[in-house]
């Protein structure tokens, strides 16, 4: 099959990279670029696991052709992170615990990350809307929107200056 | 006591690992070399093999071995390995398929892509065999035999028994007989199964797996696979997920081993979301039916329970879930006559297993509806009947288990007191309770593991740092977290200053794994008694260089060696380590600590104990219900890791609703009809209500620092505060899991016809 070129940033970081036109994005970003923060839970569309921000849009990344995001930024999990400090969210997750096997984090975080940037202060009951996507079968959901509202609260403000 | 680490705020150590995506999963794993595999799986319920060829899919370019049971042992694996009879699983069988989704031949391939399409080209001849799906059908004489030569189609029977059972129904004042049935249930892991098998000339085989016991799974290898248990090394670093059904082998394991023995080159499967509902195992599916006998002022006097359950092709952990269904059955209260009869059958489905609570789920659903509505026949107060007949501290389940720290009392005045602040209820609503308790680990040995059930290994290092090596497996429960907890108390010393080694069956001793509750109690203990052993060789060159009065005590905490009566005088832990180790000619400290349950009855060596109220909203026009609250009082001795725990608790309360309102696996002709996440509901972030717990303190003397059980437990009371919910909203009583809104407008039709009576 005829390779196509696809450029593309993931985690502020440009690649050029030929690929399978049928490739899905989670494979091209844990296959090709190996960001294995990114998981994946299902073949229907339905867990959240693979979620990944695309110019600033929380997006399954198994939902997507790799193609379709050409030339377009990614950020995964591992993404968040800057100058080696843990992103706000990423603290309010440790704080409040708000994982267990972790399998489902990524994509949690990632919904969770698009969803304060479009609405930094939300009620409870939005924060479960903006992270219904996303399946967690350890947690039962509540130490993370405990978290995400702490973050809405400013809890963590001064980690963002 | 004042502990310095137990039940402070401790992130758990392996968090930012899995917040940064770094964390990285079996299903992460990627080695040189590496192949990919992929399984044949039945179409057919029951069908003998006649033929399999595989030569069109060895033609396919970039396949590079195909394997059926031919090339294998042909060993027939069970984890109840003390029992030949219960070991009737041949991965990859043989002679004949039994169900839905069983192996029949794997392949390796290149590619994923080409592993997939040589499926397509393997041809199997099938004899199709006449089947059956369901226990009561698969028990009658005549039916199609699952196995040959198990008569009736019964797999394993347990009985139960206490008291003087008819004198306590003659001496009862009411009797009730009811019947339940409880579906089964999706373990629904985010990491589906999936294995890396890695064998090499040398003779050795490594095992990347996502697994609850790499003890298990290298012992259970090393007997299908021939070879030495020792040169089998199973990791499992970080496991998306267990909930009891990942202690046994898999196809996962054992294909990726055999092809990788095969060619010598890595290998690894990853099941799809589809195989892992269609061809693992599932909570086991059970009939209940229950005679209970009470005095008029709501003494509980007899029981009489038999069970049926829907055992589907194999034995796994199932022959574990009947008996602990019953024993849990009679749970939390006093019987003067308990019996109880389970029927573990065979059918051609799905084989079914242990997951969370154990088949406790079950017991306790069918347990508390019934008692609920006896507390109506009877005119009593539902939280009265339950505290009249409570289990209390030390008290004995005649032959069974002998009960030390219990807190089951002080958890009903706290329930009652919550029931009673939320006042008048609008109109349907509802709250309903459900007491519970489980074991903390089991002391049954099915596996005849020659090792300690839990051990420990400490060192401390000369620069103070400790590296803790523990067999318990870390499965997002916290695990690795409370055993740092623990050593850090007991050693004195602070979390950051431990290291924790676990997930290598290379690297870390022997422990039976993550199943029934036992971590936090039993290797627990046995890091404790390690780190008590390092500490005692520090003390002993404290001593030396203090010179205290031969009365004195020394002790550790948060890095000061101090004598106990006079904690101004004491001296640096990292000073003291350092001395210790040049004393020891260069040695390191090494603490060994084990624990394995002595004299404790038979079932587990304690007890938690919890009452839950859930609060719920039910539109009688759709039968829909929401869950509004749910609040808990636990008792498990001791808390350890808080964050811990009421993560443990609101992940019971979702996988317990959902096991009550939403999770079901039905079939036809065998075929699970839901097998993926749009037809297979779990709770979401929308449907989880408030959660609410308080904690009830006790002190457990056999766990360490007194601490006892605190996740799977959690599991069991849900459904039926669920169920006892919609009862005290519209008066129905559903007695079949998952209350759905059908069951509940068919219920709600059926009181309307009674009441017009």
């Amino acid at each position: 099959m005829e390779k196509h070129l696809l450029r593309i940033t993931v985690n502020e970081q440009e690649y050029e990279l030929y690929i399978n036109p049928k490739a899905l994005l989670v494979e091209v970003i844990r296959d090709h670029l190996g960001f294995t923060g990114t998981k994946r839970g299902c073949e229907s569309v339905s867990c959240g696991a693979c979620t990944v921000m695309i110019d600033g849009m929380a997006v399954k990344s198994c939902s997507v052709l790799a193609m379709q995001v050409d030339g377009m930024n990614v950020t995964t999990s591992e993404g968040l992170e800057e100058k080696g400090q843990l992103h706000p969210i990423q603290k309010a997750f440790l704080d409040h615990g708000a994982y267990q096997c972790g399998f489902c984090t990524s994509g949690m975080l990632m919904s969770s990350k698009a969803f304060l940037d479009e609405n930094p202060n939300p009620t409870t009951h939005e924060i479960r809307e903006g992270i219904e996507g996303n399946l967690c079968r350890c947690t039962g959901y509540n130490s993370i929107v405990r978290a995400l509202d702490a973050v809405a609260k400013g809890n963590y403000r001064e980690d963002k200056a | 006591m004042k502990y310095n680490v137990i039940n402070t705020h401790v992130h758990n150590i392996d968090g930012i690992a899995k917040v940064t995506g770094r964390a990285t999963y079996t299903f992460d794993v990627k080695i040189p070399g590496m192949l990919y595999g992929k399984i044949l799986r039945s179409p057919h319920p029951h069908a003998r093999i006649v033929n399999i060829d595989s030569s069109k899919a060895m033609e396919l370019m970039g396949v590079k071995a195909v394997v059926t049971g031919k090339d294998t042992l042909g060993v027939k694996q069970g984890i109840w390995r003390r029992y030949s009879e219960l070991c009737d699983e041949q991965i990859l069988p043989l002679e004949k398929v039994r169900y839905i989704g069983e192996p029949v031949a794997a392949v390796a391939a290149v590619t994923e892509e080409i592993a997939e399409q040589a499926l397509d080209l393997i041809e199997v001849d099938y004899e199709v065999l006449p089947a059956v799906y369901e226990p009561m059908e698969a028990i009658k004489k005549g039916a199609p035999e699952v196995h040959e030569g198990v008569e009736r189609n019964i797999n394993v029977t347990r009985h139960i028994e206490w008291g003087d059972v008819e004198e306590a129904f003659e001496n009862s004042d009411y009797i009730r007989e009811d019947w339940f049935k409880c579906s089964g249930q999706a373990h629904m892991c985010m990491e589906t199964r999936c294995a890396v098998a890695s064998y090499t000339p040398e003779g050795k085989l490594t095992v990347w797996t996502s697994t609850q016991s790499p003890y298990y799974i290298q012992g259970l290898l090393s007997g299908v696979l021939g070879l030495r248990e020792s040169d089998i090394r199973v990791i499992a670093h970080y496991v998306g997920g267990g909930f009891g059904g990942k202690f046994e082998l898999d196809a996962a394991q054992f294909c990726s081993s055999v092809l990788s023995m095969k060619l010598s080159k890595p290998v690894k499967i990853v099941f799809s979301r589809e195989e892992d509902f269609i061809a693992t195992k599932r909570r086991t599916p059970m009939f209940y039916y229950v005679r209970t006998g009470v005095k008029k002022d709501g003494t509980f006097m007899a029981r009489e329970t038999r069970v049926f359950t829907d055992g589907g092709a194999y034995t796994g952990m199932g022959a574990t879930a009947l008996y602990l269904t019953g024993f849990f059955h009679s749970f939390p209260y006093k019987w003067a006559g308990y019996r109880y009869d389970g029927f573990r059958v065979y059918t051609n489905t799905l084989p079914s297993t242990s997951m969370r609570g154990f088949g406790a789920p079950q017991g306790m659903f069918c347990s508390e509806t019934q008692i609920d509505l006896i507390a109506r026949d009877l005119g009593i107060d539902r939280v009265e009947i339950r505290r009249k007949n409570a289990h209390t501290p030390n008290y004995e389940v005649p032959g069974q288990a002998t009960i030390a720290s219990c807190g089951l009392t002080e958890c009903l005045d706290k329930i009652e007191e919550w029931i009673k602040s939320r006042g008048d209820l609008p109109p349907n609503r509802g709250i309903g309770i459900s007491s519970y308790g489980f074991m903390s680990g089991g002391i049954f040995n099915w596996f005849d593991s020659p090792y300690s059930f839990s051990s420990a290994v400490v060192t401390i290092n000369y620069d103070g740092k400790v590296d803790l090596h523990v067999g318990c497996q870390e499965i997002g429960q916290g695990s690795n977290t409370t055993m740092a907890i623990i050593c850090a108390e007991e050693l004195g010393v602070r979390i950051e200053d431990i290291r924790v080694h676990s997930g290598d069956t290379a690297e870390c001793p022997p422990d039976l794994g993550a199943w029934g509750s036992r971590q936090t109690l039993m290797a627990g203990n046995a890091t404790k008694m390690a780190a008590a052993d390092a500490k005692r060789q520090l003390l002993e060159f404290a001593t030396a260089k203090i010179k205290p009065n031969i009365v004195y005590d020394l002790d550790i905490k948060d890095r000061w060696v101090h004598l106990v009566a006079r904690p101004e005088r004491g001296l640096d832990y990292f000073e003291v380590v350092k001395d210790a180790l040049r004393g020891k000619g260069g040695q390191r400290i090494v603490g060994r600590g084990f624990y394995t349950p002595h004299r404790k009855g038979m079932i587990s060596p304690a007890y938690s104990y919890g009452v839950q109220a859930l609060e719920i909203d039910v539109d009688p026009e759709t039968g829909k219900i929401k869950l509004v609250n749910c609040v808990t009082a636990h008792d498990c001795g001791q808390p350890i890791n808080p964050i811990g725990l009421h993560g443990q608790l609101e992940g019971a309360i979702s996988m317990a609703a959902g096991y009550g309102f939403l999770e079901d696996m039905p079939m036809e002709d065998g075929k699970i009809m839901n097998p993926n996440l749009v037809d297979y509901k779990i709770i979401r972030a929308t449907e989880m209500p408030e959660t609410e717990v308080f904690e009830i303190d006790t002190y457990e003397p056999e766990g360490p620092f007194g601490a006892k059980e605190a996740g799977e437990g959690l599991t069991n009371p849900t459904a039926a505060a669920l169920g006892n919910a919609l009862f005290d909203a519209l008066g129905i009583s559903v007695k079949q899991l998952p209350i759905t809104p059908e069951k509940v407008l068919n219920a709600l039709r059926e009181k309307k016809l009674e009441d017009n009576k």
